[in-house]
């Protein structure tokens, strides 16, 4: 052992004084273990002070033993907080070794992405089932007489001949691709109970060359409803309502007399937007009007007691006036990019 | 059809501030949609000028030019170089001066040319774009016409006018006539309209003519012509020129001068919508019989063309033979040339559906036939008639006989009850009674109060209003009139719908998953080459084919999705992207083999099938179930500072589909398969439920990746989505979450290298029981301490109980119940 050491209050100072300026100068772990054993440790000065206290005289014994015990707990309090401090010190230093240059991350998940020709028909279907619509679906391939005779197409109509429909061989099995989605109004009008509030999107059919306004297959969303006291103004409103749904709340919307077979009386409708990229501006959009009394018989509805009305417009044409599209083809040839604009939001 | 303006002003009143926007809008606002606008293509100054003197003066290159002198005002003489030679000294013509521009974007300036400075044109009529003369310059004398020098020479000329084109609706054929459409314009602008008809004096009835109309076959019971009225012109000089404003009135309306004859049945019909047609008389053989062609039967009609007839066809035959196909194009035979001298004038009523077959069979949408086929107004055949025949005795000389002829007559229409209040009903607008006899009699229509109901009228529709044909389309007529912008906007009563069907949320979310892997959509064409049909295996009498697709190596419909993805894989290839995830979804047709599609006899129109009839037609379509399907090129992963590159493989074409069915809860099950155009080894079927095949994915076979000029190693995968729907659980039950600790195990097997790992986890899956939570594949070892036939695949394994934390026992009982069974049935050991 060593020799005693004097218990007073300026030694344990002292000593705690030098050990804790011995602790701020720690930087890393070494420092810390070469510090224990000289301050903290069995042979540091304040512990063996601590062990010869039972040496100290009965009478001094406690103030003596206050005076060790309060260095030795504070000795002990600053050495948790240097360990702590090396300790985080040390984490950080390992963690900024560790920096990579984020920018230079590449994607491991690839985002697809949807056809905004699809989005807009699930889109514009909302807006009609939030209206406690519902959404009828029929097939491409059809019947003649689901496509035309039933919709008051009569037999000679210019559309039904060879050039305009594409027929099925044998063309006297009556089989096409459909030309509109109207005859899913028939095969709704056939199968489900009156009322009648549906929304019918789907692809259709034409013998139209691809170029930059016309192609072949194209797609279609209509509306039929069928009540007892539908009539032509809640046709308007309900077209103002979609439109704006669509649009925004500036969008206006007007009827022009027009002929359809499938409607009587009939109207086009156009869209007013102001901010068309050509200007405010009336749109032609879209076909409508009163469903003509025969879809009700072909039905075996009763015109005189039900009436509604139908509205139908190309879901390429929409998008293409809503997404700045000037050519047709963009939308119909996959390529990549194109549908990449849209993501999973139309 | 064309309204030229000045014609138009001529039948309504039109603002003198007209412009083609403006009469435009005024027919919009009735429902006439706007085609186009044509102008005369001149902008002055165009002025009078009358020839002063002018010297005659040889250019070394031979041409003779004249330098004139030409007044053009009071106190304005200019020199103009004119290179013709059809005037004289004192002659009026039209001069352009600089700044005027003609037809084509031409600019006069004053320019240099042969030694002068020339101060302006003298104008010809095809430099002013009046006709084709171009003989030389234009004298008013030669037009018939005078006006003070320094006079402008636009309006004179009529090159001021200008035609608005409308789109005539086909139920309208009223409104293929200028006094349709003056009364439409009348009916817009809210002018009173005069009938040009009204004011035809009617020449004495014609006879003496043998006309006969004899339809054997009348198409849909109605009768080829129910009127049919001729005329004799007689001692006709047909050289003469038709006069200015005909011509004019007709190049703006679209038709070409070609004879003054013929201008003017042009012009009549243009007029009142009635088609003419002129026979040169000493030319026909006997008398006129109007029948359908026989079989075999041959005409050679107007433009020179030899056409073998249809017995449909409507036929105009002398006792020669045919003569014309009526109402759609004349005979060469019987037109009138320079050299008539006596015309016969027929004007008929043909019926719309026979000249609308006509016309579509033979390909010709003659001006006649357009306006037959939409119905023209029988009341003025007659008066269009006389109108003519006085025309043409007018501008080419002769006399309007007598002689002549009138078959036939045309049924009143019939009168429709409309209630009063009906258009109220079905627009959701009250119309006063005053307003809608008012625009009913505005339109033509006679309205009377309906005998025995105080509450309805008995309207009685005009001549030319074949479309008015119930109550339906009067009340189209009042809201039309009345405005279809005074209609309010209102919105009906909210109804209680059932949202989206089952399917219908499946495809979405399927859509949007497949997006969220990674995937792009696209939208194919659903045409393919019978080339692309065998690459998938497919045959001919598998698919439905078009009788007349766009593109005749094309007319096959898809039973499959996989050839419409590798073509557009390649579009984008070809574009220069070389990594590719796309899908579609989309309809497929899937014909069964040696049944008949289809129903030849189509139920009639307006009636409800009966039940047996319905079933038919609901039963005639092929199976159109709705696919997924996708193709993927390139790499997962692409090769960057932190990454290496990895390429999509057989394994990615897998996942898509699984992931899909997994997460629409379908589950989906792969097993080793083949598909035609697939690679041999490397194809899986996909099954769901109950073990049904719903789709196949794998890598494509190098044939198909050679044909469509896509990378080999191309992955491909397909869903039957209406079956994996079909089969879909939309309403999982929750089990509860066990909260004990789970216990891991291994085990490694060693089979025969044909048993295919995936069912070596069923089969053990299966024999393990309920304790068993999953069983995964870590490894598969070949080699050392393995036979050569044989495989060793390590199993990871994982147990769990509902109630109690397993012990290893039980657990290791669970693992070897499994092992039994894979030793029973794959005569499987546990790997040493």
């Amino acid at each position: 052992m060593s020799d005693a050491l004097e218990i007073s209050e300026e030694a344990v100072a002292k000593l705690l004084s030098a050990a804790l300026d011995a602790l701020n100068e720690a930087k890393t772990v070494a420092d810390l273990k070469q510090l224990r054993s000289t301050h903290v440790g069995e042979n540091s000065p304040l512990s063996r002070m601590n062990a010869s206290l039972k040496d100290v005289p009965q009478d001094q014994r406690a103030a003596a033993g206050k005076i060790v015990g309060q260095a030795r707990a504070k000795l002990g309090q600053a050495y948790a907080e240097a360990e702590n401090r090396i300790a985080k010190a040390e984490s950080a230093a390992k963690l900024l070794k560790e920096t990579v240059d984020v920018t230079t991350w590449s994607p491991r998940i690839t985002q697809g992405a949807r056809h905004p020709l699809t989005m807009l028909q699930e889109q514009a279907a909302d807006v009609f089932v939030s209206m406690g619509w519902e959404i009828a679906e029929g097939p491409e391939l059809e019947h003649e007489w689901f496509n035309f005779d039933s919709l008051n197409f009569d037999e000679d109509h210019p559309a039904r001949a060879l050039q305009d429909t594409f027929f099925v061989e044998p063309v006297d099995q009556r089989l096409l691709l459909r030309t509109h989605t109207s005859p899913v109004q028939m095969r709704s009008l056939l199968s489900r109970p009156l009322p009648l509030y549906i929304v019918a999107p789907g692809k259709t059919f034409r013998t139209d060359e691809l170029d930059a306004t016309h192609t072949p297959v194209f797609s279609q969303i209509e509306g039929i409803a069928i009540d007892k006291n539908i009539t032509m103004a809640h046709l308007k409103g309900i077209l103002l309502h979609f439109a704006k749904a669509m649009f925004g709340e500036e969008a206006k919307v007007r009827l022009r007399a027009n002929y359809f077979p499938f409607t009587e009386p009939s109207a086009e409708f156009d869209l007013w937007h102001p901010n068309f990229k050509e200007g405010p501006r009336w749109i032609e959009w879209g076909g409508c009007g009163m469903v003509h009394p025969n879809l009700l018989r072909s039905a075996g509805i009763d015109p005189e007691v039900y009436q509604g009305f139908a509205f139908g417009m190309g879901i390429e044409r929409t998008l293409m006036f809503r997404a700045d599209i000037s050519d047709m083809r963009e939308m119909i040839e996959g390529d990549i990019r194109f549908s990449k604009q849209f993501g999973v939001v139309g | 059809m064309r309204v030229p303006a000045s014609w138009l002003a001529e039948l309504v009143k039109v603002a003198d501030n007209a412009t083609p926007e403006s009469l435009h809008a005024d027919f919009v606002s009735v429902g006439f949609e706007e085609e186009d606008v044509h102008v005369s293509g001149v902008t002055g100054p165009l002025v009078i000028g009358e020839v002063l003197e002018y010297q005659v003066e040889e250019h070394s290159n031979g041409k003779k030019i004249r330098w004139c002198q030409v007044r053009t005002g009071k106190d304005e003489v200019r020199g103009i170089v004119c290179g013709a030679h059809n005037f004289e000294v004192g002659d009026k013509v039209v001069v352009t001066l600089p700044g005027a521009v003609l037809p084509g974007d031409f600019k006069i300036a004053a320019r240099s040319t042969y030694g002068h400075i020339s101060d302006g044109m003298i104008a010809s009529e095809r430099e002013l774009g009046l006709g084709d003369d171009h003989d030389g310059i234009i004298t008013l004398a030669r037009l018939g016409l005078d006006a003070e020098v320094g006079a402008d020479a636009v309006a004179l000329l009529g090159l001021d006018d200008f035609a608005v084109e409308l789109n005539v609706t086909p139920d309208r054929g009223y409104a293929m006539s200028m006094r349709g459409l003056a009364r439409e314009y009348a009916l817009a602008t809210k002018q009173d309209f005069n009938d040009p008809a009204d004011s035809v004096e009617l020449l004495p009835e014609p006879n003496g003519f043998k006309v006969q109309v004899d339809d054997k076959q009348p198409i849909r019971g109605k009768i080829g012509s129910p009127l049919f009225i001729t005329r004799l012109i007689s001692g006709v000089d047909p050289k003469r020129k038709s006069p200015r404003w005909l011509v004019s009135r007709l190049k703006l309306a679209g038709i070409r001068s070609i004879s003054v004859i013929v201008d003017v049945t042009n012009y009549v019909m243009l007029e009142y919508g009635q088609p003419l047609h002129a026979y040169d008389l000493d030319k026909l053989q006997g008398g006129i019989t109007v029948r359908r062609a026989n079989p075999g039967e041959k005409l050679k009609t107007l433009d020179g063309q030899e056409r073998k007839l249809s017995t449909e066809d409507l036929l105009i035959t002398d006792d020669s033979g045919a003569i014309g196909l009526a109402g759609v194009m004349g005979g060469l035979e019987t037109e009138i040339t320079d050299n008539t001298s006596n015309v016969l004038l027929e004007s008929a009523v043909f019926d719309s559906v026979s000249i609308a077959r006509t016309a579509r069979i033979h390909k010709l949408p003659s001006e006649a036939s357009k306006r037959f086929a939409r119905g023209i107004d029988s009341a003025v055949t007659r008066v269009a008639l006389d109108r003519a025949a006085k025309l043409i005795a007018e501008l080419a000389g002769g006399v309007a006989e007598d002689f002549g002829s009138v078959t036939g007559s045309v049924e009143e229409p019939a009168a429709i009850t409309l209630p009063k209040k009906f258009a109220e009903k079905i627009v959701g607008l009250s119309y006063t009674d005053a307003q809608q006899q008012q625009i009913l009699q505005a339109i033509g229509c006679e309205v009377q109060t309906a005998s025995g109901s105080e509450e309805s009228w008995s309207i009685t529709p005009p001549t030319w209003r074949g479309d008015l044909t119930d109550k339906w389309t009067l009340v189209e007529e009042i809201a039309r009139v009345h405005g279809y912008d005074n209609i309010p906007s209102e919105l009906p009563q909210s109804i209680n719908g059932r949202g989206l069907t089952k399917n219908q949320q499946l495809r979405r979310k399927s859509a949007n998953h497949l997006a969220g892997f990674g995937a792009v959509e696209v939208l194919n064409y659903p045409f393919l080459s019978e080339t692309e049909l065998g690459l998938f295996g497919e045959t001919k009498d598998q698919v439905m084919k078009l009788a007349n697709p766009l593109d005749c190596a094309t007319p096959y419909l898809r039973r499959s999705l996989f050839a419409g993805l590798a073509g557009v894989a390649h579009r984008n290839l070809s574009r220069g992207f070389t990594t590719l995830n796309i899908f579609e979804i989309g309809t497929v047709f899937r014909p069964e083999a040696g049944v008949e599609y289809g129903l030849s006899d189509i139920p009639p129109a307006a009636t409800l099938p009966d039940a047996e009839t319905l079933k038919k037609l609901y039963n005639s379509m092929p199976p159109q179930p709705l696919y997924a399907g996708g193709i993927l090129l390139g790499r997962r992963v692409e090769s960057s500072a932190f990454n290496k590159a990895q390429n999509f493989d057989w394994q990615d074409a897998i996942a898509i589909p699984v992931s899909l069915g997994k997460i629409i809860n379908s589950p989906i099950t792969v097993k080793q398969g083949s598909a035609a155009g697939f690679h041999p080894g490397r194809t899986a079927e996909l099954f769901a439920g109950d073990g049904k095949s719903i789709g196949i994915a794998g890598q494509a076979h190098p044939d198909v990746a050679d044909f469509f000029n896509i990378p080999e190693g191309a992955l491909l995968w397909q869903l039957d989505l209406d079956a994996l729907f079909a089969l879909a659980n939309t309403n999982p039950q929750a089990k509860p979450i066990s909260t004990y600790p789970a216990t891991t195990q291994d085990v490694s097997l060693v089979v025969a290298e044909e048993v295919p790992a995936g069912e070596l986890v069923e089969v053990f899956s299966e024999a393990a029981g309920s304790l068993l939570e999953e069983a995964r594949i870590v490894d598969i070892y070949r080699g050392e301490g393995i036979a050569a036939d044989q495989k060793s695949v390590l199993l990871a394994l994982r147990f769990r109980a509902d109630d109690r934390t397993l012990t290893a026992v039980e657990a290791t009982e669970s693992k070897m119940a499994g092992v039994e069974a894979l030793t029973k049935k794959y005569q499987a050991r546990i790997r040493d």
